[in-house]
């Protein structure tokens, strides 16, 4: 069936079953490979987007429980050329190994800092609490996301 | 004459030697770029950024200039398999030696060009300029003759003066486009017309398939082809989710054979099993006795490599191949050119007719399902000739049938002698095997394979051998004792496959020989640094121990106050690679938080010092993961630890503070910085707590429950 998703500020059209994972929508009709498959429950973080300004796991949300919503990926976060402040403070932190969880922890990360301008470390970690990260590269996403933050406040 | 065959006997560096052909590694292409092929492919680690530092460096041009092709069996080097931190080493070596030659060879042409001698040449970002006027650049000089030779032995690389590419911070070439979601994972590639596959898997390791009625599910909603061949059952659907359901279904109604019970899941069943027994390390003093005895037994649990993405792969049986090719793969595999001799043994045909290309997976921190879900995915793909099949392993895949580090157990004896030194070392281990990859002798180490209708044996079970070892690996103690011994018990068979985790047998020996350490020098009334100090002599061991000390401001015998406390621990890895001193500061409340983790590392030359600091940072964080939570269960069928739930690791709310310095010795050849820290970080932990509590735990994970039971004890 088809079906009308808001997709990063664009009407897009999905032909898939209402209960398809919003997750696969993305990715193999859309081509946003950005959201990635890591648990399929809702545990690792690594699909996050962002639904009507609230962190989602779009591999356990039904495509037909979003339409209507305003669906953000990571690829809307900026590009090559104009780099969200986010993304730049993970380059020049050099916060990932692998980067597998990098865009989930982006899309957490814009969240906290759309409501929260100044978080405090345990207000970085405690919104990271739904994203998993095997490299270890903790310290320095911590570190990035406090950077960008200072960056959008204009210090 | 006698010169000559010296010559000729030395060895080219790392894998230069078994891959000589200059053209092999490198191409001077006449558009101004450099394409670099080398055999070691990317896991996370950042190897690809020290390469084409190495590279810019030794060929003195820009690093933008470099471009890096995927490792292929078409045309890369074999550089067997990206593993225990040895791609420096073997990979960076090669390049060094390469790149340094082919400067060489283009400095050559240019003297013959411009008609001057060597010495009147320099080169800027590849333009080669003649003092007395006149320049060329390489794009202009290089012809595919120049490099089409083997590469001679007297070549010189920069001297480490020289370096300005080498031991800066380059930023990591890929981490821009995964920030911006691009495509950047085997799991992001799409072909034309690609279908989408999942596999079903029996109960458990001993289970085989008895009966299957897959009507139903053949016709459910996209599904292309329900493929089975003996245990071995899949599914290929036209959409990744309708894969998925099909799956799901098709796990709902076969029915299998239990097969034999599993037994229970306790790390000291390795004591009662049939043992091949070396003794690796024996010296003997009888003039010094010891007055103090003390022994203890470690363990360690089965654990998982748990990478963030479940293991995927690409493969496309080519319908009309008339010539060329008939499979073509891409995965995550950590060795291409193993990996492809496996395949050709269950597929029947020539290696020459399957092509595997590299493409990024996640962090795999081993040997994970990656090759494993490429066979899966090649035999689910010969099904639908024509059509490529993306299959993704489910997360519950990945937990149940990735192969696991082996438990193991270690039994540990010591004397001291009146003055509190030791005099008498004692170190058994039991461990199964650390390495069932692909490329074994005698059998295929693909799961699939061994549930075909004909299925292939399993290789023999292998353990690398020592200095760097498997099992015994770091087993053999840096520290000078008069008198030790040291045994290895390896048990190939293993209820569950046990095959390569980041510094293989290491994790658990270093972290019993450390925690044993602190055990002894408590029982000598010592410091834990003075006495770990006393018995080493390498002057690079023990100027990280003092580093570290000075970081974390270490006072002598410093006690914990029944809720905080610091431990110290210090390894070599491999007793051959990077020199690793931690400090762990805990804090026991509900659980064991680990609150500090401070770090000195020795890696010799750092080619890229914040990419050897990222290595450590990640690997003590995973280490504290590990020694805190982690353990793999299963029941008398097969594994029950299938998802994040009763797989928990660290989380962003408890990871430690980290601090590491990096002891930066340009003068000595680099090493790999990956695993060292896995033993030294659990063990710093263990005895942390034991500051704090005073209670021992030698047991891994550092549970709640085992607290609570140390603490009665």
């Amino acid at each position: 069936m088809a079906l009308t998703l808001q997709v990063n500020g664009k009407a897009r059209s999905v032909q898939a079953d209402a209960e398809t994972p919003l997750l696969y929508a993305l990715r193999n009709d859309l081509g946003l490979v950005g959201s990635r498959y890591g648990c399929g429950s809702g545990l690792c973080g690594a699909c996050m987007v962002i639904v009507d300004g609230k962190p989602v796991q779009s591999c356990d949300v039904p495509v037909s429980a979003v339409v209507g919503k305003e669906i953000t990926t990571v690829e809307a976060l900026g590009s090559n050329d104009a780099l969200h402040p986010l993304q730049q403070a993970f380059i020049d932190e050099q916060a990932a190994q692998c980067g597998y969880c990098a865009s989930g922890i982006l899309m957490a990360a814009k969240v906290l800092l759309d409501a929260n301008p100044d978080p405090d470390d345990a207000a970085i970690r405690s919104a990271l609490e739904g994203n998993l990260c095997r490299c270890g590269t903790h310290g320095r996403i911590l570190r990035a996301i406090k950077n960008a933050a200072k960056t959008m406040r204009g210090i | 004459m006698a010169q000559t065959n010296e010559v000729a006997a030395r060895k080219l560096p790392g894998s230069l030697e078994t891959n000589r052909r200059l053209d092999r590694w490198l191409k001077i292409n006449s558009d101004g770029t450099v394409t670099v092929t080398p055999g070691k492919v990317e896991i996370g680690q950042g190897i690809l950024t020290a390469l084409v530092q190495i590279v810019a460096e030794e060929l003195d041009i820009d690093v933008a200039r470099i471009r890096l092709a995927p490792a292929t069996t078409a045309y890369s080097p074999d550089e067997g398999i990206t593993s225990g931190s040895r791609s420096i080493q073997d990979s960076g070596l090669a390049l060094r030696h390469a790149a340094a030659e082919v400067r060489g060879l283009l400095l050559e042409e240019a003297a013959r060009k411009l008609d001057v001698t060597l010495e009147q040449l320099t080169v800027t970002d590849g333009v080669v300029s003649a003092r007395s006027g006149g320049s060329v650049p390489y794009w202009e000089l290089a012809t595919p003759e120049l490099l089409a030779r083997e590469s001679s032995v007297d070549v010189s690389a920069k001297m480490p003066a020289e370096h300005v590419v080498v031991g800066t911070s380059l930023s990591r070439v890929d981490i821009p486009g995964k920030v911006t979601g691009k495509p950047s994972y085997v799991q992001d590639m799409k072909l034309p017309g690609m279908l989408h596959g999942r596999v079903s898997r029996p109960p458990g390791p001993r289970a085989r398939l008895k009966s299957l009625n897959a009507k139903e599910v053949e016709q459910m909603p996209g599904v292309v082809a329900v493929v089975r061949d003996g245990s071995f059952l899949g599914v290929v659907a036209e959409r990744e989710e309708q894969a998925i359901r099909a799956e799901r279904r098709l796990a709902r109604i076969a029915e299998w054979t239990q097969g034999e019970d599993l037994p229970n899941n306790d790390p000291r069943n390795l004591l009662k099993l049939k043992a091949e027994t070396e003794v690796i390390s024996e010296k003997g003093d009888a003039s010094v006795k010891g007055t103090q005895q003390l022994k203890a037994e470690y363990t360690k649990p089965y654990i998982a490599h748990a990478s963030l993405a479940p293991s995927c792969a690409i493969a496309h049986w080519v319908s009309d191949a008339k010539s060329g090719a008939k499979v073509r793969i891409w995965t995550h595999s950590q060795g291409i050119y193993p990996l492809r001799g496996d395949m050709a043994q269950v597929l029947g045909l020539p290696e020459s007719d399957i092509v595997i290309t590299h493409a990024e997976g996640a962090g795999c921190y081993g040997h994970n399902a990656a090759d494993d879900v490429t066979l899966d995915a090649v035999l689910l793909a010969r099904a639908v000739p024509g059509k490529p099949v993306r299959l993704q392993w489910m997360r519950e895949d990945e937990f149940g049938w990735e192969p696991f580090s082996s438990p193991m157990v270690m039994h540990m004896s010591a004397a001291l002698d009146d003055k509190g030194s030791i005099v008498n070392w004692g170190h058994e281990l039991w461990s199964h095997a650390h390495s069932t990859r692909p490329g074994g002798k005698g059998g295929v180490n693909l799961l699939a394979a061994w549930h075909l209708e004909k299925p292939f044996p399993a290789a023999k079970p292998g353990n690398p051998p020592l200095p760097g070892g498997g099992s015994h690996r770091n087993a053999i103690p840096l520290y000078e004792f008069p008198n030790q011994k040291v045994t290895n018990h390896l048990i190939r068979e293993s209820p569950l496959r046990t095959s390569a985790l980041r510094a293989l047998g290491g994790f658990a020996n270093a972290f019993a020989i450390e925690c044993f350490m602190d055990e002894l020098a408590e029982a000598a009334g010592a410091d834990p640094v003075e006495f770990r100090l006393r018995h080493l002599k390498d002057a690079r061991a023990k100027a990280v121990i003092e580093k570290v000390v000075k970081m974390a401001k270490w006072q002598p015998n410093e006690k914990g106050d029944g809720e905080r406390g610091r431990g110290v621990s210090f390894a070599r890895y491999k007793n051959l690679a990077a020199y690793i001193a931690v400090i762990a500061e805990v804090r026991v409340e509900e659980e064991v938080r680990v609150t500090r983790l401070w770090g000195a590392v020795d890696v010799g030359q750092a080619i890229n010092p914040d990419g050897v600091l990222n290595q450590i940072e990640g690997g003590m964080i995973q280490s504290a993961s590990m020694a805190l939570k982690e353990r793999i269960d299963f029941d008398s069928v097969g594994v029950t630890t299938r998802t994040w739930n009763e797989y928990p690791i660290l989380s962003f709310v408890e990871v430690p503070e980290i601090e590491v310095a990096l002891i930066n010795r340009p003068e000595a050849p680099p090493v790999g910085a990956g695993e060292g820290t896995q033993g030294p970080v659990a063990a710093a932990i263990g005895n942390a707590i034991y500051n704090a509590l005073g209670a021992r735990l030698r047991d891994m994970p550092f549970t709640r429950d085992r607290i609570v039971a140390a603490l009665s004890t």
